[in-house]
């Protein structure tokens, strides 16, 4: 690698000091406060940091973690990789991400959906790959169409390689100005921001049996994939007409798309999935997310589901009944203060199984399922409910942001 | 009701539905159920001709983009006017609030022509009014206080033919200090989403007109007097 300039490498150091003092302190994990400082001593940190790197940028509304983290193993068959592990996936976590690792050649930075113009601007990354969007706390995020309007022009403006999800509408149209973009049928499951066409508003044609979309009233369809993912039976066809198992140790339908993506990516650096296969098999959780603990007799496993449509992918992914779930709700900054998301969710497919309800937002989830018709219990916090649930059996939570985040504090960061 | 069903229509779901709006569907559904009124659901898509013989209609929330979609394509349709006219209720939130009334606000704040139900015209704010709102009803509608969460940067002006439904207590509303207006059977409100959850006797007004009965008899509302109070109590004490 090149030499930084010395104010930069002076920055990235400051950086790196205080983000240990955070770690040895307990404050946290040091992936922000690092950055931070080193950006306030050095501006243009970002971009001396990521140039001479081969630099991939995940973004989505759904999934950026876990991709980040399979491309990340996926290329680490290449050499060192650089990347923002604890998905603080802003410029002043991803200034922390690459001082820390200051020699990898590669680096894999999930990037936040609003910060992605801004990203990618600054750091000119060769790959940048799109997943999904979705509505999202929208007290706080941008409306969705408007950011795909942004993602559009960004990509009009910097050179680079898009690898995006087809099966998505939205995604599809915000990818469509770069200059060279590869599509993978990623597949869908939450349809319900996507019922109109991006560019002109009329109907999109689509069918619940298939993939392909097409809008009845102007050009926009679909884009022939590349990449195809055949989520039925775990396998992912690659431009030669190959087929490959997944056999993804991560569960889940939404994972499978994650992994389809970073074949994808990785083959845009010359790795067939023959090489990189393995390395996806052996990730087994992200950031606490699927892992599995032992407490007080019972085997919780804990799932992160931040949007409608996240809870729609982790209910794919829950054990089947009579196992009981437990689900957490907050409504701090970070998970959207606005709860009526709620609403958009189908909670009926929780019937016939125990159901325990927590967190800070307990009543607005309860009201919730007592209109879908599911009988469930209220509850101060996961213990307690745990509590009431029979021991030596497994029971699986879904928790979004803030209350994920509290759970694994309570356990110790044990997960 | 025109039938032996309660039939409510959810208008456009395709376009107006950003957060959570199939709550109100779902509220009203319930309440009706739990009072042995036979009640059926249609939801029509933008591509679709809207029904005239439903007895309530619903508008729910949008960006700017499909708010301006969804209004060209009501003022072409015709039927939510024609059943307005017929005596059908209408309850319409944010997007869909400003939308039934003569102009909004476009993605750059150009004037866009709205349905034309009611006589109020919206435009462009200054600031994005997002947070939590309270507000109190309009004695003559018996409804006690509304909670709910806004998120929106329009100004409502009302013309001389409609009335505030509310005035606020805390949050932003019309701009004016009220909040919400109604007219006939037709009401609308910047409480955006599933407004009826947190408002069942909001729901309860917009059954009652649709059943043409002064009182509906009581339900457990358990779950939906907790949150009221936990959001209420929250909300104002932190005044």
């Amino acid at each position: 690698m090149t030499q930084l300039p010395l104010r930069a490498q002076l920055a990235a150091a400051l950086g790196r000091t205080a983000a240990a003092l955070s770690r040895a302190t307990g404050r946290g994990d040091g992936s922000v406060i690092g950055g931070r400082i080193g950006l306030v001593f050095e501006p243009d940190l970002l971009r001396q940091l990521a140039a001479d790197r081969k630099l991939v940028l995940v973004s989505a509304t759904n999934g950026k973690t876990t991709t980040t983290r399979l491309i990340t193993s996926a290329l680490a068959e290449l050499g060192g990789v650089a990347t923002n592990a604890f998905g603080a996936n802003m410029p002043a976590g991803h200034v922390s991400a690459l001082a820390e690792d200051a020699e990898a050649p590669y680096a894999v930075l999930e990037v936040d959906e609003k910060y992605l113009p801004e990203v990618l601007n600054t750091t000119g990354a060769s790959v940048v790959c799109l997943l999904n969007l979705s509505r999202d706390q929208m007290d706080r995020a941008a409306e969705i169409w408007l950011l795909a309007q942004k993602w559009r022009n960004a990509f009009a403006e910097v050179r680079t390689h898009v690898i995006a999800n087809a099966d998505d509408p939205l995604v599809t149209w915000a990818a469509s100005t770069a200059s060279s973009v590869t599509w993978v049928a990623a597949g869908q499951r939450w349809r319900d921001d996507s019922w109109c066409c991006p560019v002109c508003g009329g109907p999109l044609d689509r069918r619940d049996d298939d993939a392909d979309w097409a809008c009845r009233e102007c050009t926009f369809r679909r884009p022939e994939p590349t990449w195809v993912l055949m989520e039925d039976h775990d396998l992912v066809v690659d431009p030669r007409g190959a087929r490959w198992a997944l056999e993804l140790r991560l569960p889940g339908r939404a994972n499978q798309a994650n992994g389809a993506i970073a074949l994808a990516t990785a083959e845009a650096f010359g790795l067939p999935p023959a090489r990189v296969l393995g390395r996806l098999r052996d990730v087994r959780s992200v950031a606490g997310r699927y892992t599995s603990v032992e407490r007080d007799n019972r085997e919780i496993r804990l799932l992160l589901a931040k949007n409608p449509a996240g809870w729609l992918e982790a209910f794919g992914v829950l054990d089947p009944p009579p196992v009981p779930v437990i689900l957490a709700v907050n409504a701090q900054g970070p998970d959207g203060r606005d709860t009526s998301w709620l609403w958009d969710v189908d909670y009926r497919v929780l019937r016939g199984r125990p159901v325990r309800v927590t967190g800070e937002r307990r009543l607005d989830l309860a009201l919730r399922l007592d209109i879908a018709g599911v009988p469930f219990e209220l509850a101060r916090d996961v213990d307690d409910a745990a509590a009431t649930l029979p021991v030596g059996g497994k029971v699986d939570v879904i928790a979004n942001y803030t209350a994920f985040q509290q759970i694994r504090a309570e356990f110790g960061r044990a997960v | 009701m025109q039938s032996d069903k309660l039939r409510l229509i959810w208008i456009y779901p395709d376009l107006l539905s950003t957060y959570g709006d199939q709550g109100n569907v779902l509220v009203l559904e319930q309440r009706a159920r739990r009072r042995n009124i036979p009640v059926e659901t249609v939801y029509v898509r933008s591509a679709d001709p809207i029904p005239e013989q439903g007895d309530v209609y619903l508008l729910g929330g949008g960006e700017d983009r499909p708010q301006i979609l969804a209004a060209a394509r009501l003022r072409r349709d015709g039927g939510l006017g024609r059943a307005v006219e017929r005596g059908a209720s209408v309850f319409a939130v944010c997007a869909g609030y400003q939308l039934i009334g003569t102009v909004f606000g476009g993605e750059e704040g150009q004037p866009v022509e709205g349905v034309g139900l009611i006589d109020i015209g919206s435009r462009r704010g200054e600031r994005r009014a997002v947070g939590e709102i309270v507000a109190e009803v309009d004695p003559e509608l018996g409804v006690p206080t509304l909670t709910g969460f806004e998120n929106h940067m329009g100004v409502t002006d009302l013309g001389p033919s409609v009335r505030p439904l509310s005035r606020t207590v805390v949050g932003t509303g019309n701009g004016d200090g009220t909040e919400g207006c109604y007219s006939g059977r037709v009401l609308g409100t910047y409480l955006h989403g599933p407004a009826l959850a947190r408002n069942p006797g909001l729901a309860d007004l917009l059954l009652s007109w649709a059943m043409g009965v002064e009182t509906l008899p009581p339900i457990d509302d358990t779950w939906h007097e907790r949150l009221r109070d936990e959001r209420l109590g929250t909300v104002l004490g932190r005044q």
